[in-house]
């Protein structure tokens, strides 16, 4: 029933365009970075999340060739915005992007019945197709004896096998890939009569209403029968009336006389896979027994205490990873920054522009690189954790804990990332697959108690604790129990956001559990480094701006020379909004001086207690330890207008559990902004934070306060 | 006809072939085309440390789905088929 390949289109141009598709988990990123190397461009398909990779290789005679890396999918029929993606890009749907004039199709030679099924759906668009048959070293030492001579014969396309792991069939690959020539697939396969007329009446009004060329017009037909909760994404071109309508017509039609024809085409694609692999693929009777390498490492990995002990530890490793060795290139990072900015203080004299690109350009830009070791590490390990396989486990352990408040097994990476720091966490957010979990996890992640937090808590807390004899215990109970509270609002919020603003489907756990492998250093350091420059290109703008237009705020307008005894923060434009603000904050117990700190954070966390140090006049010292002394000291001695303390143990408390709830990081808001693509989820999310802080802290104080605290 | 029974009661390392299907659902329409069909064979491998989700064994990969899922996936058990898997001892 496959139509005639009438058209074989020759495309002699040798800047041809080739798309390379593939399940997950079949090999294709390394055969991506293998074949275009470090000529590759990541960027985002314009209006969505989905991350757009092209490369460029080269043919035997050095002509370029365009390979896009589309997103991985078990199916045309899309369940998620990137295999939306997928799919829209092959049909031509997309304005952004032109459509492929070849494919690659890469399978994993070990499982190649289930690859297949995409391969078979891709051959239907009647497209020059090469098929990869990726692992074949693998699928031979499984005993798995593939006739790669006879599926081309069958096919009437290249079949190339390949393991790119180790670069083998690499050489063939490309020699196909520089063909200007390539055959049309001739496998032809039934649909199943009940449904054949209305594919065909679909094909005909995709023709005349839609202007899809006949076979993109038939593949679109097959597609419209199966993809029952079709994913639309912003730059697709929806469908016409008339197509819409005979869909409507068909399937009431179908619903009343009980046919499945979802399932129908389905079975029947599997159908013609069955009769394919029957004839080439045969297992030697040397092939292995019993359980596989990996599932016997599974025994012990998913193990009902095992797997707990082993979670634990690579989980530990990983935090205390980010939260520590970061930490050394974070201070590398600080007095190179500190080296450049005494350079330039001695080019520049004192005076205006000296504090501009001093204090405002310089300390702007290092606000953004100071991220980098901390997204580096965290994304080194996603890498490696994926790599080997284990990502998939550790979401099929946390599962069942995550589904209670509604997210699934993916976004407990995260949420444990954000601990160190929320701007790695959510970028780390793009693994979950659903949407809507995935904005959850990102609305929530800032919840926990990130390292910039940590400075004021232990500030707080050594101006809460009186004495300094006093045991360690209560000291690390009042930290604890911040880390909890954060925890608690993460948790809380998303079970309240699925139940309510980001209702939808339970989320699914549909997840196939790769075989373990040893992770590929190359792909992984490739796709750290890729994060990396992502964030300083995307988030990094943002970030320099706001801190600038921060530092604006704080230092301007100047202190007139016959005022001395100002200080120049209250002085400043900050420092009258946190004037403005005390109204706000009185009913918390705050004063405009915390206030100010409160505006100030929003640089980082941290910064509260610098812009305490400004306003108490704490000197600083070199050691920051001494510092921190000094500056617990003032905030104790601090005073009310009306004499009384100012920093009262319930104040302090007060005060840091407005640290865990609110949302005070222009960094996070920079990012959250680029991961979802728009200023509504980064502005609700400093609303909805700060207001549950605002909230909660009124009611801390007015409670204490009523009970004599 | 065996009787049939749910994919999530089945015991773990026990096979079964499948039989019956929700026709609606996205859930049940990608199973569908992860190679999961009437007549397929699947072994349970093993439920989660926390007894969700499980995973199975299905045209020689291996898979996940929750129970809730599993529910609703009819499965006729194989006759005296329980394959010896790895089971911790």
């Amino acid at each position: 029933m496959n139509p005639p390949p009438t058209q074989p289109a020759p495309a002699r141009a040798p800047a041809s365009v080739y798309a390379l598709v593939g399940n997950p988990n079949c090999g294709k990123s390394t055969l991506f970075n293998a074949l275009t190397g470090l000529k590759q461009k990541v960027g985002n398909y314009p209006g969505v999340t989905v991350e757009r990779k092209v490369g460029t290789t080269y043919t035997q005679h050095g002509h370029p060739l365009t390979l896009i890396d589309l997103p991985g999918t078990y199916s045309l029929a899309a369940r998620s915005p990137d295999e939306a993606v997928t799919r829209d890009v092959l049909l031509g749907r997309r304005a952004d992007t032109a459509m492929p004039d070849r494919i690659v199709c890469v399978v994993d030679a070990t499982n190649l019945e289930r690859n297949l099924y995409l391969v078979h759906q891709i051959l239907d668009l009647g497209r020059p197709v090469i098929l990869v048959l990726n692992m074949m070293d693998v699928a031979e030492q499984a005993g798995l004896k593939i006739h790669t001579s006879r599926l081309e014969h069958i096919l009437g396309i290249p079949v190339i096998a390949c393991a790119a792991s180790s670069g083998r069939g690499l050489i063939d690959l490309k020699l196909a890939l520089s063909r200007t020539d390539l055959p049309l697939s001739r496998h032809a396969w039934d649909i199943p009569p009940a449904i054949a007329p209305a594919v065909s009446e679909l094909q005909a009004s995709l023709q005349d209403n839609d202007d899809k060329p006949p076979l993109i017009a038939r593949a679109e037909a097959l597609l419209l029968l199966t993809d029952q909760d079709s994913v639309r994404v912003a730059g697709s071109t929806p469908l016409s009336a008339r197509t819409r309508e005979i869909l409507q017509h068909w399937e009431n039609r179908w619903a009343a006389d009980g046919t499945d024809w979802a399932a129908a085409l389905v079975n029947a694609r599997y159908d013609s896979i069955g009769l394919l692999t029957a004839d080439i693929v045969s297992t030697a009777s040397t092939a292995p027994v019993g359980p596989s390498r990996s599932d016997r490492i599974d025994a012990w990995v998913t193990h009902p205490v095992w797997g707990w002990c082993i979670f634990g530890v690579i989980m530990a490793t990983m935090f205390l990873s980010i939260f520590t060795f970061a930490g050394i290139p974070m201070g590398w990072i600080e007095s190179l920054v500190a080296t450049i900015s005494a350079g330039v203080s001695d080019l520049i004299p004192p005076g205006e522009l000296h504090d501009l690109i001093i204090d405002g350009a310089i300390s702007g830009v290092e606000g953004v690189i100071i991220f980098l070791p901390q997204i580096l590490i965290l994304f080194l390990f996603i890498g490696l954790l994926e790599s080997t396989g284990y990502m998939a486990r550790a979401a099929f352990i946390m599962d069942r804990l995550m589904s209670k408040v509604g997210l699934n097994g993916r976004s407990f990476i995260p949420l444990l990332g954000s601990y160190a720091c929320a701007i790695p966490g959510i970028m780390a957010a793009r693994t979950i697959e659903q949407p809507k979990d995935r904005l959850v996890t990102i609305l929530v992640a800032p919840f926990m108690s990130c390292s910039a937090r940590l400075p004021v808590y232990l500030l707080l807390i050594a101006a809460l604790v009186p004495e300094e004899q006093v045991p360690v215990g209560p000291k690390i109970l009042i930290m604890l129990l911040m880390y909890a509270l954060g925890t608690f609002g993460a948790f809380g919020f998303a079970w309240l956001f699925k139940k309510t603003l980001l209702r939808g489907a339970p989320p699914l756990m549909i997840m196939e559990l790769p075989p373990y492998r040893l992770p590929r250093i190359r792909d992984v350091l490739l796709q750290m480094i890729e994060r990396g420059g992502l964030f300083v290109k995307r988030a990094g703008t943002i970030i320099l701006g706001l801190s600038i237009v921060l530092w604006f705020l704080a230092n301007y307008p100047k202190v007139p020379e016959n005022q001395p005894e100002v200080d120049p923060l209250s002085y400043s434009m900050a420092g009258r909004a946190g004037h403005a603000l005390e109204p706000v904050i009185a009913p918390l117990g705050f004063d405009w001086r915390i206030g100010i700190g409160l505006i100030q954070s929003f640089a980082a966390r941290e910064v509260f207690n610098s812009a305490m140090g400004v306003i108490f006049a704490v000197e600083e010292t070199g050691d920051e330890e001494e510092t921190r002394t000094h500056l617990r000291d003032a905030l104790r001695a601090a005073e009310r207008p009306d004499g009384s303390k100012l920093f009262t143990p319930l104040i302090c408390l007060n005060l840091m559990v407005f640290y865990v709830f609110a949302m005070q990081c222009i960094s996070t808001i920079a990012v959250v902004k680029r991961e979802t693509n728009s200023w509504r989820w980064p502005l609700f999310q400093l609303g909805y934070m700060t207001g549950f802080a605002w909230f909660v802290c009124l009611l801390i104080y007015q409670v204490g306060h009523t009970l004599g605290y | 006809m065996a009787d049939l029974v749910t994919l999530s009661s089945l015991a773990v390392g026990s096979s079964a072939v499948l039989r019956e299907f929700p026709k609606q659902g996205v859930a049940f329409l990608r199973l569908r085309e992860m190679g999961m069909l009437p007549g397929t064979t699947l072994t349970l491998v093993r439920t989660a440390p926390l007894g969700d989700p499980i995973e199975i064994k299905v045209r020689g990969y291996s898979l996940t789905l929750r129970k809730s899922e599993a529910d609703h996936v009819m499965v006729e058990p194989a006759a005296g088929s329980t394959m010896k898997m790895t089971n911790f001892q």
